[in-house]
């Protein structure tokens, strides 16, 4: 480097050195920019969309304020969808917190070297591989000549599946048109979502902790119940943002497994698409957004924001 | 007998119980085991059903595959989309990242959130926002209105993992560097660069997993074009060749397991210490 400009260099990180609120604007403008108009913007245009109304006989958008959309959102149809959609989004996430919580605990506490190498890659591939692939696997896995009603069948079982599937809400001619195969696709699907927080809250719960807290009497169950467990909250909250916002959000699942009652994301979809009621569509758009408000209220007060 | 002189066990992580090894191998044989089904389905003769056992086994989907010119134009769009989305989520979400670790500022929350709006909002969120405002504003449908949805939403993975990594990072080495001499520029490039540099890669490496993988959004900003994920639905849709979409995969599997690898060597230094947070 030359001395000339070397002395620029100086100078200029004199000059910003003596501004950080230069800095501060030159750091921040950009993906302020990009997230501010590319995606704020968007979501403008939408909720702005969800205040026109559709005409009934030209299918032509009315560029008129009005609550007619929202009106008309709120039938029992709709409710239902919204009620069911909002019903899967928590099971979900309560099944992939019980699986993802005692994987990831073995792996920050117990796993080390190699072990740890080989979960970490257990839990990285399948968030890697195609996600529509994934889905795709579960219904070759669910199909009524797939493997596991060949296995439940070969097993003598065939029966207790057969009535398993005729309960109320279960309900469908085989477990990849039944809402067990949806579930147990979502799960699948948002499960590492789940896992690599939760074991990044508990990785960071520092060691000394754990011995003070059994120096001090406690028994190891009195260690996790008072002392892991309290900290792991945060990583749990962060993962359940992913998997209920995007079991919410997810059309493709409750299309290609489970019965045909549709989910928000399908309903959103028809809309736009088939229907080409863009004003219905976004107001039901609005539906996802409020919830996860109401979502992320709550996940912040546990901690989550600082998990993530 | 093996020799006593192998590797000592690592005696600060003790040993687990018998209920929760079990219940840690369900959760990676869950994740794990459907895969081998993709791979199992590429070999099958039953080109139209799902029939397990499969009936019998054959090569010829991969030549098949091979000799698709659309899957070759998905595969090499995906591949397009997924660098250019990484590049500027690198870019934007190091940024915002140096941003918020170093300054404290008004409205730092609100800021927060808009970074992790783009994945805490369902995705067909995102996607029929993009899709109203290109129609509003007469973009038509193109590479760029895919990269453009594609990058919003990796802002946030390349933020967390550099977020993560500076907060993890002593900033006494930063002073150190600033009293020993060093301008911002030298500090940067030989301080807190290297230090990033894992967590960087780490972070663009899983945007490019999000936007390779990404199939909700891109329907409503793609148009006409095919990503791979948007190929591959189609293809479900046709009656034969199945097997076709389960060769993909295997292909797609392959070509992403080394980055993993990489990844995971990569970071493993730094967040293999328990403890080592803040």
């Amino acid at each position: 480097m030359t001395a000339a400009t070397r002395s620029l260099s100086n100078n200029l990180s004199t000059f910003l050195y003596q501004r950080p609120r230069f800095v501060l604007i030159l750091l921040l403008l950009p993906p302020l920019l990009w997230l501010g108009i590319i995606y704020l913007g968007s979501l403008f245009t939408l909720l702005a969309q969800s205040f026109f109304s559709i005409d009934d006989f030209t299918a032509q958008v009315v560029y008129q304020p009005t609550l007619d959309t929202y009106a008309r959102l709120f039938t029992a149809t709709n409710l239902s969808i919204i009620f069911r959609t909002v019903m899967m989004a928590a099971v979900v996430t309560i099944i992939s917190g019980i699986i993802a919580f005692p994987l990831a605990y073995y792996v920050a506490r117990f796993a080390s070297g190699r072990m740890k190498a080989f979960f970490y890659i257990a839990v990285m591939l399948p968030l890697w591989s195609n996600y529509l692939v994934r889905v795709y696997s579960w219904k070759l896995i669910l199909a009524k000549e797939g493997a596991i009603h060949w296995a439940v069948n070969a097993l003598g079982l065939g029966p207790v599946l057969d009535w398993i599937l005729t309960l109320p809400v279960v309900e469908g001619s085989s477990l990849s048109t039944s809402y067990i195969g949806t579930t147990l696709t979502f799960v699948y699907i948002w499960l590492p979502f789940m896992v690599l927080p939760v074991q990044a809250a508990l990785e960071r719960v520092p060691r000394s902790l754990i011995e003070a807290s059994s120096d001090l009497g406690a028994k190891p169950n009195e260690t996790f119940r008072k002392v892991i467990f309290p900290l792991a909250i945060p990583g749990i909250a962060a993962g359940s943002i992913f998997t209920f916002s995007l079991t919410l959000g997810d059309y493709i699942i409750p299309q290609l497994i489970g019965s045909s009652r549709p989910f928000i994301g399908q309903a959103v979809y028809q809309f736009q698409g088939t229907a080409g009621d863009i004003p219905m569509a976004a107001a039901f758009a609005m539906v996802p957004i409020v919830i996860m408000a109401v979502y992320l209220t709550l996940a912040k007060r546990l901690g989550a924001f600082d998990a993530l | 007998m093996p020799s006593k002189t192998t590797t000592a066990p690592d005696r600060s992580k003790g040993n687990a119980g018998w209920g929760l090894k079990a219940a840690a191998w369900f959760g990676v044989l869950y994740l794990n085991l459907p895969i081998l089904f993709i791979v199992l389905y590429g070999f099958t003769t039953d080109e139209a059903s799902y029939s397990f056992p499969p009936p019998g086994l054959t090569t010829e989907w991969f030549a098949v595959t091979w000799s698709r010119q659309d899957f070759w134009d998905a595969l090499a769009l995906s591949v397009q989309v997924a660098f250019a989305a990484m590049a500027i989520a690198m870019v934007l979400g190091t940024l915002a990242a140096a941003a918020m670790y170093r300054f404290k500022f008004f409205g730092k929350e609100a800021v927060t959130l808009l970074i992790l709006l783009p994945i805490a909002l369902p995705g067909i969120v995102t996607g029929i926002s993009l899709r109203s405002a290109f129609a509003i504003g007469d973009i038509p449908f193109s590479y760029i209105t895919i990269v453009l949805g594609h990058a919003t939403f990796c802002i946030v993975v390349v933020y967390n993992n550099a977020i993560a990594r500076l907060r993890r990072s002593s900033p006494a080495l930063i002073e150190a560097s600033m009293d020993l001499g060093a301008d911002t520029f030298q500090t940067f490039r030989h301080v807190i660069l290297p230090n990033l540099a894992t967590a960087l890669l780490a972070g663009g490496m899983l945007a490019f997993a999000l936007s390779f993988d990404e199939i909700i959004v891109t329907t409503f900003t793609a148009g006409q074009q095919e990503t791979l994920p948007i190929w591959m639905f189609r293809q479900l849709a046709r009656p034969h060749q199945r097997p076709v979409t389960n060769v993909a995969a295997i292909i797609v599997m392959i070509i992403t397991f080394a980055p993993i690898l990489a990844a995971y060597y990569l970071t493993r230094d730094t967040d293999d210490v328990a403890g080592s947070g803040k």
